[in-house]
């Protein structure tokens, strides 16, 4: 575990630095959106490792609720966290690639309306873990809503098609599609998903070591008491 | 297309900066933890 500790951020850095070649020197430039259009080599990426996070969360959860782990669910809330970040950064680099395109910097389009409602439940969840004090009940509760809140990311990937939304759906060669139809754009679109996927377990690593601290610190606190 | 430059930048800046003030946040909090620990102990075997 430690070996993998050491190397995530130097396996994030390298990929990162190639996906930075790519976007910037290597994928041609689209056709129809112009240079803005390299947005989505964040974009999708951030989005995508916000559901990993996520989905994480909801396992991590769930292996809280059934076996009582507390290694996982300084997990859950260490994805919930980073989750958070990357959701964030989706819906800033969003509007900032929708309004030289769209004209508007926010619509409510089923995808975006659901993806703020993603931020906001697992934004309720750290808030919950913050303020809701160290009782195990509370850590009970934000397991649950860490399982419930993942329901949103299906939802999410379907509304383009099933709720007629206006947002491109990336990966698609249908009418409707966002022209990633270019070998070299599609493979930048991985290798920059990739590399934000090792820096999201990277962070991940970091904030579970933390959560380790904060738990090493209440037990010192208790053992004090007792002295 | 210069003009979208300026979009591509903002976005860009958003997320590099986003990545550098929650790492810069938790190595902070981590040393602060660190810390407390190291001065708890201390206590303990005092």
């Amino acid at each position: 575990m430690r070996v993998l500790d050491a190397l995530l951020p130097w396996a994030a850095l390298v990929v990162m630095l190639l996906a930075q070649w790519l976007i910037f020197v290597v994928v041609p430039t689209e056709a129809q959106m112009g240079i803005v259009q390299r947005i989505f080599y964040f974009h999708v990426p951030a989005a995508w490792a916000t559901f990993l996070c996520f989905f994480v969360v909801a396992g991590a959860s769930a292996v809280y609720l059934w076996k009582g782990s507390r290694a996982a669910d300084r997990l859950a809330l260490a994805s919930a966290e980073v989750g958070v970040l990357f959701c964030t950064l989706v819906l800033v680099t969003g509007p900032i690639w929708a309004r030289p395109i769209w004209g508007v910097w926010w619509t409510w389009d089923p995808r975006l309306t659901m993806t703020v409602i993603l931020w906001a439940i697992y934004a309720g969840y750290l808030m919950l873990r913050a303020f809701g004090g160290a009782d195990e009940a509370v850590a009970r509760y934000a397991a649950v809503l860490g399982i419930v809140g993942v329901l949103d990311i299906p939802v999410i990937r379907v509304s383009v098609r099933l709720l007629h939304g206006i947002h491109p759906a990336v990966l698609t060669t249908k009418e409707g599609g966002s022209g990633l139809t270019d070998p070299m754009m599609r493979t930048t679109l991985y290798v920059a998903s990739l590399a934000m996927l090792l820096l999201a377990a990277w962070l991940v690593a970091l904030r579970v070591r933390t959560a380790r601290l904060e738990a090493e610190v209440v037990g010192l606190r208790r053992e004090l008491d007792h002295v | 297309m210069s003009d979208n430059l300026g979009y591509l930048f903002a976005a860009y800046t958003a997320v590099w900066l986003g990545i550098f003030l929650y790492v810069r946040r938790l190595a902070r909090r981590g040393r602060e933890l660190e810390d407390e620990i190291r001065d708890l102990r201390r206590r303990i075997e005092s």
